[in-house]
């Protein structure tokens, strides 16, 4: 098997009741790769991120990560999840906490770290974020903005090796959009291995080393974004394309 | 001329404010004050009531509370975590205690397990606190497993989510995260929970009571027996007030700083 695989994704299937929402997805994330998946909403793009994860429980099909089936009943799930970070479109910060404490508590509680090291950690992942006069602020008093990029800290703190985006801008109002897009290239840029899902074309089509594209429940077409967003090859792609990038 | 309609009602609101003095000072001017005081607030009597009324029956009202509450609370933290199990059977036993306990009244739990229990095994209460404290928490659980559920189920469901996915365990998320933002919702009606305990209690004294275990409710009754006057009831209800207002107004005071937070 190979190493460098990070995630793989093998015949996944999620019904929700009636609902087949994922109809046998299949895809490979390599190391250091960032892939966007795009679609309209209702496609399954959330859930198949959710399934990384295993927040959601697949229906069939596995899902293995770092070489751990995750859908395996033997496998640590709490211990691969250390492994995976994750970013949420409400954010989830924990509002009885400061932007400090929330990027400590999972180091201390899960990972064991000493307070000083978790402290440490924390200070220099808030500097990278641009946010380190902001540790003893509560999320309540800061922008959604600057929460989202408390949220990243947080889940870099773990030191993952694999970062999920669930729609990170969406609940953004449009002028702090940018600054959350900047944590996420400077991110891409250090190599860190991504699966972003993203209504946000202009960072799919810059960042992006694949897109892929869903509707439906499947993949109806993946690869470099300039084939997939400049030269679109199925029908469903370029119209999905064309309603998003023409309104 | 026909008023018009805000006139109308302008002058509806003084004829409303007049009644409702002219009510008021009817029903002063008519009370026989003198007979009223003479059978219900005597005041020697007053001084009777003291000091035992606070260092023995309120000393004892308090206990009962506090082990129904302690009782209550631990019961009730454990039932509403069971009714939000992924573990049917947990559900099935916690929604079917809840709806027993809430649907018989305390006074007939308290007759059941007091008496009903020692008479039927021949097993008798070791402690008479506990004979009354323990129905009082069992029913006091089943409510306040419900007011711990509702909080619990306010947290947004993201909060969890994000604690599993940095790694931690359902028991961890639900004691780091999830539990500490429930309390802040749930502070307030748990008060006034204990609130309805403190004056529940008063219950207790069907069980049977020695001179050491009288509480308020027994001790102002028993006053009442030896003096031929209602004044010991008076004093004690006046001192569940003593205990139930300062709570009732630290209830409102929380209401009102949650409701300016969220604004």
């Amino acid at each position: 098997m190979n190493a460098d695989i990070v995630v793989n994704v093998t015949n996944l299937n999620k019904s929700f009741g009636d609902n087949h929402v994922l109809r046998g997805i299949d895809l490979q994330v390599q190391r250091g790769e960032v892939v966007c998946i795009i679609g309209p909403s209702g496609s399954g793009k959330s859930t198949l991120l959710r399934c990384v994860n295993m927040l959601e429980t697949p229906t069939a099909g596995t899902v293995v990560v770092l070489g751990r089936d995750l859908t395996d009943i033997d496998c640590d799930l709490d211990e691969a999840r250390t492994h995976i970070g994750m970013v949420f479109q409400q954010f989830n910060l924990f509002p009885h906490m400061t932007a400090l404490e929330n990027v400590c508590v999972a180091q201390r509680k899960v990972l064991k770290r000493s307070a000083a090291e978790a402290k440490e950690i924390a200070h220099g992942l808030l500097a990278r974020v641009g946010l380190v006069e902001k540790d003893n602020a509560y999320p309540a008093q800061l922008s959604g903005g600057q929460q989202q990029r408390i949220a990243i800290a947080r889940a870099l703190a773990m030191k993952p090796d694999v970062m999920l985006f669930d729609e990170a801008t969406s609940a953004l109002d449009p002028e702090l959009v940018g600054e959350v897009l900047q944590v996420m290239q400077s991110l891409a840029h250090e190599g860190m291995t991504m699966l972003v899902v993203t209504h946000e074309m202009g960072f799919a089509k810059s960042v992006a080393d694949r897109v892929v594209f869903m509707d439906g429940g499947v993949i109806v077409e993946q690869g470099p974004p300039s084939q997939v967003i400049s030269a679109p090859v199925e029908e469903r792609t370029r119209s999905f394309l064309s309603s998003v990038l023409n309104h | 001329m026909a008023l018009s309609k805000r006139k109308k009602a302008m002058y509806m609101r003084y004829v409303m404010y007049i009644a409702s003095i002219a009510i008021l000072v009817v029903v002063i001017l008519f009370i026989d004050w003198g007979r009223l005081g003479n059978a219900m607030f005597r005041w020697n009597i007053v001084k009777d009531q003291f000091p035992n009324i606070l260092t023995k029956a309120a000393k004892n009202t308090v206990v009962f509370t506090v082990l129904g509450f302690t009782g209550g609370i631990s019961f009730g933290l454990l039932f509403a975590l069971m009714r939000l199990s992924t573990i049917r059977p947990y559900r099935w036993f916690a929604a079917t205690y809840i709806e027993i306990f809430r649907g018989i009244p305390l006074l007939v739990t308290l007759l059941i397990l007091g008496f009903g229990i020692p008479i039927a095994t021949g097993w008798h209460w070791p402690n008479p606190y506990l004979q009354g404290a323990i129905p009082l928490s069992l029913v006091a659980s089943a409510y306040m497993a419900e007011t711990i559920r509702a909080g619990i189920e306010a947290v947004p469901k993201g909060q969890m989510e994000a604690a599993r996915s940095l790694g931690m365990s359902y028991a961890r998320a639900m004691i780091t995260i999830i539990i500490p933002q429930a309390l802040r919702i749930i502070v307030p009606p748990l008060t006034n929970e204990f609130v309805l305990l403190i004056k529940d209690t008063s219950l207790i004294s069907v069980l049977g009571v020695t001179a050491a275990t009288k509480d308020l409710a027994r001790f102002g009754r028993d006053g009442v027996n030896q003096t031929a006057n209602a004044t010991p009831l008076i004093v004690a209800g006046l001192v569940y007030l003593a205990m139930t207002l300062p709570l009732t107004q630290l209830v409102a005071w929380m209401e009102r700083r949650t409701k300016a937070a969220s604004r």
